[in-house]
């Protein structure tokens, strides 16, 4: 296969960014997507090019690492699929692919596709966990789930944390995200205790990252490789309104 | 070197309890006084940062990914043991140690197991407080599935993501000590040297992966959760950036490394496709629980799976192990691979491969009751491969894996350098020479939130540590060594790429020291692999500079000590003159093609001791004892 690829190539943060044109010759339909990039690296060594910087780790779709746009769809053209599990054969010989970084003010990139997510973090480092110190926690089966309660909360925790969402969002908003993360340990009997300022605390890190609002465009959930579904935002709005309402004197404005 | 293993006397079932008495403690008051270094931040390295921070102690967690939630143990599948005999089928804490002692060819300690099969119940217990959604049944009790050939159901499951969410519930709590102030948390930060002042660690020196910055940091205690050295055989089922650079310079400063040439092959993996490929995908190994593993009778029959009958099939895991079949253990089954392969009976493209047929669960079951069991497997298969695993049977090959070996540890987990400790996969651990499935996440949780927490306080209360800052020359000499090394890398600009380097030093070491291992090969490859060194540091092509975001810089160092390593892992398989476990030297075995161990000579743990640049490393070993589980053969026929 021959693909024309034009990939944004930016030094640093401090850099102007531009696409810039690729031939690719080499291209076997049953590499990865990032296989396929890896082979373009080698060949732009070969020329003493630099090669394309771009994140990637377990390369089996669970660690999230890696992620881009490929002709303005986050992760490529395939559904429930990140691009480490796409595989050429998707594409048709000849094709041109336009491959760029995730775009967010709250996402800066820091050279060609890798960006910072850092933003990630400290939402779920203001309230996304269960306070519960090593040993003191109780036998495992002395407090029941419903199994319907753990599927649920379970297929909202199957989230990656890649960035698609956001990238997705015309308005580049971490709702799904965020969501993800209240609607996993607010389903669970053990998330009950801190669920309404687990809420207010990660929605106020939301707006401090600067992330935008969310419209329920449901971009996220089309390009989410984990399919989390936009109930979860429903269930953060919902506990949102519940936590202000309840619970206002006890809210952490993050910068304080 | 003296090794001294610190393991307690007394009955087995009680001297995890009496050695927790006999630890030393740190005043709460005083405990905020002391900082500790953490690098990693998977399973291990997440919880112990966690749990050491709650107790009040200042913690530095490391990781190279952009984020802790990164580390490889998210990529974990199919479950965790525990012995809660919560399904009444006759488990106990004695079993689960029974299990993991034999499975382990007795090459484990019997003190270390004993106590990681005791606290197999915290950790559930622990998971499920932090949020866990393992699976549940319809009462809302916890499920239980049975796995990697246990007759008893003990494994806990959260769907094929165990892995992900016992490293999302750790880094959860590494996250509320973050918040805390307690943690400290610098990702895309790597640790290339170990600083050791009068004979103790105390501190790490780091390189910045997006500045580039040469940085040091100083503790009173190292602990190196960093995970195992598989990538050395270039194609694994490891993240592209799993390395050994962090236990591999330790070693370089003192600490033993304990059996290095005990590396786990995966019998259910997606064959290699093509010269290209980057890493190897791993199939759960539930899925030998229904499929059905053959391959041809004839030698070199082209036809498809479907065109070939019945009676021209060989199950030949079912044929020879009767009573286990297609469920015997993960070096068996991949051994087995092997020897069909190698009589030009594999399948698919260049002859690596084995089928893995579900037709006969299919109608047992029909497609929607394994769509139920294995949905996600099938579709991950058919997203890599292209072909219908419903309708013509899945093609699978053994790979490289989990890495038994690592850094000698005592019974605190301490390396042979006083304040520097190794957790989770990093360790040489207690899976001897063979770990069984769901043992892996196991024992980086035991480690990170059980043990690790007390034992450290042992060595802070007792070490009298001098004050030491960034200005002490030994400081000094560690950054500049680092600065340079990573100069020269950048200087080199030879021919050939750092991956062209990985890949030849991948195929040396999986031909010569992989799954089958001989004398001749073994010396082969102690030839290769300086050669392939020197060709390294004289032609690899690193572009770009120092100071900024480099990837293949990154890679560059990660495969220099891979070039160091390989020779240490090869020269540890050529002494060891036995089959054990993972470790099959083809020149001992049984008649009928099983692993031949020798316990007369080698029931040891072989701990490999530095001895400088060019000279040979210095053999020493910690005998092993069996005074519980009475070694015997293994069989599974």
């Amino acid at each position: 296969m021959k693909l024309t690829l034009h990939i944004w190539r930016q030094k640093s943060p401090n850099h102007v960014g531009r696409m810039v044109r690729y031939e690719h010759n080499n291209v076997n339909p049953h590499m990865s997507f990032l296989e396929m990039l890896d082979v373009l690296n080698e060949e732009l060594i070969a020329k003493g090019e630099e090669p394309v910087a771009f994140d990637h780790d377990c390369r089996e779709g669970i660690c999230g690492t890696c992620g881009f746009m490929i002709n303005g769809v986050a992760h490529g053209p395939q559904p429930a699929t990140s691009v480490c599990q796409l595989h050429m054969r998707h594409f048709k010989d000849g094709a041109v692919l336009y491959i760029e970084p995730w775009r967010a003010k709250a996402f800066p990139v820091i050279k060609d596709l890798v960006v910072d997510r850092s933003a990630f973090d400290r939402i779920l480092a203001a309230g996304g966990f269960i306070s519960v110190s090593t040993g003191s926690a109780p036998d495992g089966n002395v407090v029941l789930v419903p199994k319907r309660k753990a599927d649920l909360a379970m297929d909202a925790a199957a989230c990656i944390g890649c960035g698609a969402c956001v990238a997705a969002c015309p308005n580049a908003a971490a709702a799904l995200f965020t969501g993800a993360k209240i609607s996993h340990l607010g389903l669970l009997p053990q998330g009950q205790p801190e669920r309404y300022q687990r809420v207010m605390n990660m929605v106020a890190q939301v707006k401090v990252e600067m992330f935008g609002s969310c419209t329920n465009i449901g971009e996220c959930e089309a390009v989410c490789p984990k399919e989390i579904r936009l109930e979860v935002i429903a269930r953060m709005n919902r506990d949102y309104l519940f936590g202000s309402w309840t619970g206002r004197a006890e809210v952490v404005r993050a910068g304080e | 070197m003296e090794l001294r293993s610190k393991i307690p006397g007394g009955p087995i079932e009680k001297r995890w309890d009496q050695h927790r008495f006999d630890l030393k403690l740190v005043n709460p008051a005083n405990k905020r006084k002391y900082h500790v270094l953490v690098v990693g931040s998977g399973l291990a390295g997440a919880s112990a940062s966690a749990s050491m921070a709650e107790l009040g102690y200042n913690v530095k967690c490391f990781c190279f990914q952009d984020s802790p939630r990164r580390a490889h143990s998210i990529a974990a599948q199919g479950g965790i043991n525990a012995a809660k005999n919560y399904q009444n089928d006759g488990d106990s804490i004695y079993r689960l140690f029974y299990d993991t002692v034999k499975g382990g060819d007795f090459r484990a300690r019997e003190s270390n197991v004993y106590r990681l099969a005791q606290i197999s119940l915290n950790i559930i217990d622990q998971c499920v407080a932090q949020g866990v959604p393992f699976a549940r049944e319809y009462g809302g009790l916890l499920a239980n599935r049975s796995f990697g050939g246990a007759q008893v159901s003990r494994t806990f499951y959260a769907r094929g993501q165990t892995g992900q969410q016992l490293l999302l519930g750790a880094y959860q709590a590494l996250l509320r000590q973050v918040r805390a102030g307690q943690v400290t948390m610098l990702p895309r930060t790597e640790m290339l040297d170990l600083i050791v002042i009068d004979g103790k660690a105390r501190g790490i020196v780091t390189r910045n992966l997006i500045t580039g910055k040469i940085e040091s940091h100083l503790a009173d205690a190292v602990v190196l959760g960093t995970g195992g050295y598989g990538n050395v055989f270039y194609l694994s089922t490891n993240a592209k950036g799993s390395n050994c650079t962090a236990i591999w310079r330790a070693h370089k400063h003192g600490a033993a490394f304990g059996n290095p040439c005990f590396t786990q092959i995966h019998p259910t993996c997606i064959p290699v496709s093509g010269e290209y490929q980057s890493k190897l995908t791993l199939m759960s190994e539930s899925l030998r629980n229904d499929g059905r593993i053959w391959v041809p009778k004839k030698k070199g029959d082209a036809r498809p799976a479907n065109q070939i009958p019945e009676n021209e099939r060989d199950y030949y895991l079912e044929r020879k192990y009767p009573s286990f079949g297609n469920l015997v253990p993960r070096d068996v089954a991949s051994r087995n691979a092997k020897a069909v392969c190698d009589e030009g009976r594999g399948v698919g493209e260049g002859g690596l491969g084995v089928y893995l047929d579900f037709a006969d669960a299919i109608k047992r079951l029909g497609k929607q009751g394994i769509r139920e069991r294995y949905a996600n497997l099938f579709d991950m298969y058919e997203r890599i491969t292209a072909e219908n695993p419903y309708e013509s049977p899945m093609r699978i090959y053994p790979a490289i894996h989990y890495a038994m070996g690592g850094l000698w540890v005592d019974y605190n987990l301490m390396t042979t350098i006083p304040g520097l400790y190794a957790i989770g996969e990093a360790n040489f651990s207690d899976h001897g020479a063979n770990r069984l499935g769901a043992s892996a996440l196991m024992q980086g949780l035991a480690d990170g939130y059980f043990i690790l927490p007390y034992t450290i306080g042992d060595y802070l209360a007792t070490a009298k540590l001098e004050k030491v800052d960034s200005s002490h020359p030994i400081v000094r000499d560690a950054e500049s060594c680092v600065a340079k090394q990573t100069n020269r890398l950048l200087e080199i600009r030879g021919k050939r790429t750092v991956t062209s380097f990985h890949r030849e030093l991948g195929k040396l070491l999986w031909d010569e020291c992989g799954m089958a291992r001989n004398e001749a090969g073994l010396k082969r490859a102690l030839q290769r692999v300086p050669e392939l060194r020197d060709e390294f540091w004289q032609n690899v092509n690193v572009l770009g500079g120092g100071e900024e975001l480099n990837q293949a810089l990154e890679n560059a160092g990660r495969v220099a000590d891979f070039l160091e390593f390989g020779e240490l892992m090869c020269l540890d398989a050529l002494r060891r003159n036995e089959s054990c476990g993972c470790h099959f030297r083809e020149e001992y075995q049984t008649p009928d093609g099983e692993a031949l161990r020798d316990d007369a000579n080698f029931s040891y743990v072989a701990a490999w001791e530095y001895a400088g640049p060019g000279r040979s490393p210095i053999l020493n070993k910690e005998p092993l004892a069996f005074e519980y589980v009475h070694p015997s053969q293994r069989s599974y026929k």
